[in-house]
C-alpha cells in the first residue's frame, strides 16, 4: 500500500466503524431491556421494602417507566456526548468504572494474545517442517487437546497443580495483598499473578494458530515460486522463513485479526476463575445486579475494541501484502 | 565431454499410476551453445526430464536407473548441499506459469538479488539487479526493480525470471514450456530473448515444449518423447522436414498449419448480427477512486447460416466478454444483439429462455465446465429436460450424441474425471448439442489439449458443423487454429474488431498493423509442415 492513501483509508473506515458501533449500542440496548427483571426490583429486594409504591418510585428515579424508545433515545444521546450514564448500585459513573478495569483486560488479553500468536505460528512451523515425523504428532495431538479442552478446566486444573500442588503461583488477583512494594517488585508480583490466567486464555487460541500455520505452510510449500526458490540454490532454512513462511503468515493475520476481539470476549470466563479485577468480570457483575448502565457501558466499551482490531488488521494485512488495496 | 549428459535414466511413478515409470532409459546430451527441444504431450515425461536434471523431484518420484553428469560432476551422486550450491550458479530454471512462480510479497529486485547472496556475491547486488533488468530488455529496471510481481504483465514476470536465472551466468539453462503461458506477440518475443542470450552467451539450453512451432522457431536439435521414452532424436531440421518415427509424423501431421483454404463466400442470411455492443467495467464507488476497462466496443459484426466466424485476439482483448455478451453471460449497457432480427438485449431472463436452446456454447476448460457430481448422462440430458423433454427421450438422445462426438455410449454412467481433457472436450460439446442449437459459440475449445487431440476435436467441429449445418462463432487466441476451421476472421485488440474479413484474404494481405504482428508472431511461422 502506499502511504498517501493511508489518510483517506482511515478516514473511510473510521465512518464505517462509527456506523457500526452505533448499531450496536442500540442492538445492546435493546437486548439488555428484552431480558426479565429489572434494576428496580434487585434494589427493593436487596433494600428488603419491596411494596408497589416504592417500586414505582425507583422506576420512576432511573427513568424505567418511560417507553423505551425515549429510555433508547436518551441513552443515545448520553453515548454521543461519551456520557456512559451513572451506576446507582456503584455510586460511581459508568465511564470511571470502566477505565478503572480496562487496563487489567487489556494486559491479560494483550499477554494471551502474544504468547498464543508467537507460541501457536512457532509450533506449526515446526510441525510443518517435520511433516509426518514424530515432532509433527507430539505437536499436533497437543494443539489438539488444548483445542478440545474446555477454558475453565484449564484454569482449574493450572491453579490445582501449580498454586495449591507446587505452591509456585498466586491462583487469584492482579497482585498479592497488604504487601508494600516498589517499582520492579510490582510488576515481578503482577507477572506472577498474570502468568496462569494468560496461559488458560491462550492455550485455546495457541491450538488454533498452531493448526492454521501447519496447514498453510504446507499448501504454500507446494506453490511455483517455492521450486523457484529451491532452483535458484537457496538453503531450505531460508526457503522455509523469507518464502514459505511469510506467505503462510496471511491467513494466520487475518484469523488473529477476528480472534484478539473474541479474546475479549473469552476473557469473561478467565477474569471469573482467576478473580482477575478486568472489565469481563465488572460485566458479570453488574448482569447478577440488573446494572443495566454498566453492562451497557462494558458491551460498548469493548465493541468498540473489536472495530478498533479489525481496522488494525486490515492495515496491517495491506501493509504485509502489498497486493492489498485498501478499500473503504 | 558434452556439457550435459544423460544416460539411461529411469524415474519410477508411484505404484498405481498407468505406468511403471515416469521416464524410462532416456538418453540425450545437450552441448554447450546449442539449444536441445523436449518436445512431447502432456504426461510424456518431459518436464520430469527437467526437473530430474535439476534434482528436484518430488520425493514420490525416486530416479532409479541412470547417470546425469554436468560439466564432469555425477550429479545423482553429489550431496544435497554442494547440488544446491549448483543450482543458480551453474545451472539454472525458469517455469512455465509465470503468475506464479515469483513469490508475491518480496520485490522483483530482492528476488533477483536473493540469487546473488546465497551464492556469496550480494554486494554486488545493488549494480548487476538494473543490468540484469535491462538485459532482458525491460524498461525502467530501476522501477521495476522496486515493483512487487503482481503489478508486472506475464510477459514482464517472464523476464523477470530469465534476469533471475541468468544473474550468475550458468552454463546451463533448463526452459520449462517458459512461453506456454503468455500471447503469442509476447511468446515470440521472450523466444527471441533467449535464443540471443543464448548466443551471446554461449550457454547450453534444455527447453521443454509441447509445441513444434516453438521447436522451428528455436530448437538446435529435437528429442521427441512418448510415454516417458524418446522415440525420435536429431537435428531440428531433420526431425521437423523428415520425421521417421510414426509418433514423430503423428504430431506433426496433427500441427495446424497455418494455412487457410480458399473457401466460397457464404451469402445466406446473416444469423447473428452485433451492432454497437459496449460492455464497460468500472470499479470503485462513492469513495475510491474509479478504474473503467472498456471490454468492448466497436466490435460490429455479423454471422450468417452455416458460417464459422473467427474471433481471435490475445487475452485481455475481449473476445470472450464478446462471445458472453451474446448469450447474456455478460449484460452489455448498449447496443442491439440481432438473433434472426431479434434484438436480445433488453429481453428479460424468462423471454430469454427460449432462445438458449438455440444458441449453446462450449467452453475452454474441459476440467472446470463439468459438474464432477453427476454422470456424463445426466449432464448431456439436463438441457432438454428443463426445456420439458421427456426424461427418457432425453437419455436416448445423449446415447446418441456420445456417439456422435465419437464417445462409446457406455460413457453415460460414468463420471468427468474418468475421461481424459479431450474425452472431457468431446462430452462438452455433446452437451451443447443436446438442445439442438442453431449457433454454436466455442469459446476456445481447443485451447487446454495436447496438439493431436486438438486436431480431433478440430475435426469433429468441422464435421459436425457440416452434419448439422451449424452456424459457429469461434474464439481462439491461436490463428493457427483459426486459419483451419473459420471461413472468416475478426481480429480484436483492446475490446475492439481491428480487421475483419475472409480467413485466406487476412492471412494473405492483412490490412491492419496489429494483425501483421499477430501474423509475425506465430512460432515456427517459416516452417511448413510436411505433407505427410
Amino acid at each position: 500500500m502506499e502511504a498517501s492513501k493511508l489518510p483517506g483509508f482511515l478516514l473511510r473506515r473510521g465512518v464505517k466503524a462509527a456506523i457500526v458501533v452505533l448499531a450496536i449500542v442500540v442492538c445492546n440496548f435493546l437486548l439488555v431491556h428484552a431480558a426479565p427483571g429489572d434494576p428496580a426490583s434487585v434494589i427493593a429486594g436487596q433494600s428488603g421494602a419491596a411494596d408497589a409504591v416504592f417500586l414505582e418510585q425507583l422506576r420512576r428515579q432511573f427513568g424505567l417507566d418511560q417507553p423505551l424508545h425515549v429510555q433508547l433515545w436518551i441513552y443515545l444521546k448520553s453515548v454521543l456526548s461519551l456520557d456512559l450514564g451513572f451506576s446507582h448500585r456503584q455510586q460511581q459513573p459508568v465511564a470511571a468504572l470502566v477505565l478503572e478495569r480496562l487496563p487489567a483486560t487489556l494486559l491479560l488479553t494483550g499477554a494471551a494474545f502474544a504468547f498464543a500468536l508467537a507460541a501457536g505460528v512457532t509450533l506449526g512451523a515446526l510441525a510443518a517442517q517435520r511433516v509426518g515425523r514424530w515432532a509433527d504428532s507430539v505437536i499436533t495431538v497437543i494443539a489438539l487437546t488444548f483445542y478440545a479442552t474446555p477454558l475453565f478446566w484449564v484454569g482449574l486444573m493450572l491453579v490445582l497443580v501449580f498454586s495449591v500442588w507446587l505452591e509456585w503461583l498466586p491462583s487469584f488477583g492482579m497482585s498479592s495483598v497488604g504487601v508494600e512494594m516498589h517499582g520492579l517488585e510490582v510488576v515481578w508480583d503482577v507477572a506472577q499473578h498474570l502468568l496462569l490466567p494468560a496461559l488458560t486464555l491462550g492455550l485455546f487460541y495457541l491450538a488454533v494458530y498452531a493448526r492454521l500455520t501447519r496447514a498453510t505452510m504446507l499448501e504454500v510449500a507446494d506453490q511455483d515460486f517455492v521450486k523457484t526458490a529451491r532452483a535458484k540454490g537457496v538453503p531450505e532454512g531460508r526457503i522455509l522463513r523469507a518464502h514459505v513462511l511469510r506467505n503462510a503468515l496471511l491467513p494466520v493475520i487475518t484469523f488473529a485479526g477476528i480472534q484478539a476481539g473474541q479474546l475479549l470476549g473469552g476473557s469473561i470466563l478467565v477474569e471469573t476463575v482467576f478473580a482477575w479485577p478486568g472489565i469481563g468480570r465488572l460485566a458479570f457483575e453488574a448482569l447478577l445486579a440488573r446494572d443495566y448502565p454498566v453492562l451497557l457501558g462494558v458491551f460498548f466499551c469493548t465493541s468498540v475494541m473489536v472495530v478498533l482490531f479489525n481496522l488494525l488488521t486490515d492495515l496491517l494485512y495491506a501493509i504485509i501484502d502489498p497486493r492489498v488495496e485498501v478499500a473503504g | 565431454m558434452s556439457l550435459l549428459r544423460v544416460e539411461g535414466l529411469t524415474v519410477a511413478l508411484p505404484s498405481g499410476g498407468d505406468r511403471p515409470h515416469a521416464v524410462e532409459d532416456i538418453s540425450f546430451s545437450v552441448e554447450a551453445g546449442e539449444i536441445l527441444c523436449v518436445v512431447g504431450e502432456s504426461g510424456s515425461g518431459k518436464s520430469i526430464t527437467a526437473n530430474a536434471v535439476m534434482r528436484l523431484l518430488p520425493k514420490g518420484l525416486p530416479v532409479r536407473a541412470g547417470a546425469i553428469s554436468f560439466e564432469g560432476t555425477d550429479l545423482l551422486a553429489l550431496a544435497p548441499e554442494a547440488m544446491r550450491r549448483l543450482r543458480g550458479q551453474r545451472m539454472a530454471m525458469i517455469f512455465q506459469e509465470p503468475m506464479t512462480a515469483l513469490n508475491p510479497l518480496m520485490r522483483v529486485g530482492d528476488q533477483i538479488a536473493e540469487v546473488l547472496r546465497v551464492h556469496g556475491s550480494g554486494a554486488d547486488a545493488a549494480r548487476r539487479v538494473p543490468e540484469l533488468l535491462a538485459a532482458v530488455n525491460l524498461p525502467d529496471p530501476a522501477a521495476i526493480a522496486r515493483s512487487h510481481p503482481f503489478r508486472l504483465s506475464g510477459g514482464q514476470r517472464q523476464r523477470v525470471m530469465i534476469a533471475m536465472a541468468l544473474a550468475l551466468e550458468p552454463a546451463l539453462l533448463i526452459a520449462d514450456e517458459p512461453t506456454t503461458a503468455l500471447d503469442v506477440t509476447t511468446q515470440m518475443q521472450i523466444l527471441r530473448l533467449i535464443r540471443e542470450i543464448q548466443s551471446r552467451r554461449g550457454m547450453g539450453v534444455l527447453f521443454i515444449t509441447h509445441d513444434f512451432g516453438v521447436v522451428a522457431e528455436i530448437a538446435d536439435r529435437v528429442a521427441v518423447m512418448q510415454h516417458g521414452r524418446i522415440v525420435e532424436q536429431g537435428l531440428a531440421a531433420e526431425v521437423l522436414n523428415r520425421p521417421q518415427h510414426p509418433y514423430t509424423r503423428a504430431l506433426i501431421a496433427a500441427v495446424p498449419h497455418g494455412a487457410a483454404p480458399d473457401r466460397a463466400d457464404i451469402t445466406a442470411a446473416p444469423v447473428l448480427e452485433l451492432r454497437q455492443v459496449e460492455k464497460t467495467y468500472r470499479r470503485g464507488g462513492l469513495f475510491g477512486a474509479r478504474a473503467v476497462v472498456r471490454a468492448v466496443h466497436d466490435a460490429d459484426f455479423s454471422l450468417r447460416r452455416g458460417e464459422t466466424l473467427g474471433l481471435v485476439g490475445e487475452s485481455g482483448s475481449g473476445k470472450s466478454t464478446l462471445a458472453r455478451c451474446v448469450v447474456k453471460l455478460v449484460e452489455p449497457e448498449r447496443g442491439t444483439i440481432a438473433y434472426h432480427g431479434t434484438d436480445l438485449r433488453p429481453l428479460s431472463r424468462a423471454a430469454w429462455k427460449p432462445y438458449r436452446r438455440r444458441i449453446q456454447m462450449v467452453f475452454q476448460d474441459p476440467y472446470a465446465s463439468l459438474n464432477p457430481r453427476r454422470t456424463v448422462g445426466e449432464t448431456i440430458a439436463e438441457g432438454p429436460v428443463t426445456h420439458g423433454v421427456p426424461r427418457a427421450k432425453a437419455l436416448d438422445r445423449a446415447r446418441d450424441l456420445l456417439r456422435l462426438v465419437q464417445l462409446d455410449p457406455g460413457a453415460m454412467d460414468r463420471y468427468p474425471h474418468e475421461f481424459s481433457g479431450g474425452q472431457r472436450q468431446r462430452i462438452g460439446i455433446a452437451r451443447a448439442l443436446a438442445m439442438e442449437p442453431e449457433l454454436l459459440i466455442a469459446d476456445e475449445p481447443v485451447s487446454a489439449l495436447d496438439v493431436s487431440v486438438q486436431a480431433q476435436v478440430l475435426d469433429l467441429l468441422a464435421d459436425i458443423r457440416a452434419r448439422l449445418g451449424l452456424t459457429m462463432l469461434f474464439i481462439t487466441h491461436d490463428l493457427r487454429v483459426a486459419a483451419q476451421i473459420c471461413d472468416r476472421v475478426a481480429v480484436m485488440q483492446r475490446g475492439a474488431i481491428v480487421e475483419q474479413g475472409r480467413t485466406a484474404e487476412v492471412f494473405a494481405a492483412p490490412q491492419h498493423p496489429y494483425t501483421r504482428q499477430l501474423l509475425d508472431s506465430i512460432p515456427g511461422r517459416g516452417w511448413t509442415p510436411p505433407a505427410l
